[in-house]
């Protein structure tokens, strides 16, 4: 099981995603966004930072990077594909995922800790019960998840809704979203689960060095999955 | 050179985030009037003769605008 991870100009938590696979026993390497094949990796994550510094829209321009081409091909494949903050703004400028982040409610640059409520749903990369909530850390200025009201009736139809933004007991209010995000969206996959979409940096909370280990799963649950399969 | 000017907004529903803080804060300054402002971006491009609307429109739905949250308005200023 070998991880691939794209690097971006701009891209900056791409070293944290591998020292975080790496730190779990697992293999990960770069994949540079000017290469036009994936290297034979068995899951892409596509990390978090600015690409092409944000420019026109977060995402926009890291879209047509050569190698997107070829993770695009990857995840309609049914490769399992994870995109991390500005990785999630990315898989949804290139159509792999619904909806769209805009700036956050009350501009403000957020940066802390986070708890999330587990939902029930299809994606491939998260396999903890309903209900479980999780700590891992936000850190974003364009956060806020929309999408129109039939997109949002899909998502929640389909199981496609994976994790809510939440308070401590683990129920969702109004405004347990610090960022605006509709219906209080933290992450979503796409129908077949395979592609997953988050804001929140899994990678940040592995090692237990580094304030937790909550993160754990969002990596191995996809490594338990493509063994048994 | 034919110049396009191309206007891109959010669409009508989606929060605006940095024209409602425009609005608070006009407010604030005793501008009572304002009743809403919308920040969107403007992109102003130059390009080859015989270039028409048709491509700048598909440059836009491509790359310069997001079809799901906005919306454009494509003006042609000069002539070739």
């Amino acid at each position: 099981m070998r991880f691939g991870v794209v690097r971006f100009p701009g891209s900056n938590c791409e070293q944290d995603v591998i020292h975080a696979v790496r730190h779990l026993g697992l293999e990960a390497d770069y994949i540079w966004h000017g290469d036009t094949d994936l290297g034979g990796f068995d899951a892409i994550v596509l990390p978090g930072g600015f690409s092409y510094g944000d420019y026109i829209r977060c995402g926009a321009v890291a879209r047509f990077s050569p190698v997107m081409a070829e993770v695009v091909r990857f995840a309609e494949a049914g490769g399992p594909v994870m995109g991390i903050c500005n990785g999630f703004q990315i898989l949804t400028e290139a159509h792999l995922l619904p909806g769209a982040l805009l700036r956050n409610v009350g501009l403000k640059f957020i940066c802390h800790s986070q708890l999330l409520r587990v939902e029930k749903s299809v994606c491939q990369w998260l396999d903890l019960p309903e209900g479980t909530v999780v700590d891992i850390p936000v850190n974003h200025n364009e956060g806020n998840y929309i999408c129109d009201p039939e997109t949002l009736a899909r998502l929640q139809d389909n199981g496609q809704i994976v994790v809510r933004y939440c308070e401590v007991d683990g129920s969702v209010k109004a405004d347990s979203a610090p960022n605006g995000a509709l219906d209080n969206i933290a992450g979503i996959c796409n129908e077949r689960g395979n592609v997953f979409g988050l804001m929140p940096h899994p990678e940040r909370v592995v090692d237990p060095m580094c304030s937790g280990t909550d993160g754990v799963a969002f990596f191995t649950s996809i490594v338990e999955r493509l063994a048994s399969v | 050179m034919p110049r396009y000017e191309i206007h891109v907004t959010y669409k009508k529903g989606i929060f605006d985030p940095p024209g409602a803080t425009a609005e608070r804060a006009l407010q604030n300054l005793g501008y009572g009037e304002v009743n809403s402002v919308k920040i969107g971006k403007y992109v102003q491009l130059d390009v080859a003769e015989g270039t028409d609307e048709a491509r700048v429109r598909e440059m836009c739905d491509k790359l310069l605008a997001n079809p799901v949250i906005e919306d454009y308005r494509v003006e042609l200023v000069e002539e070739a």
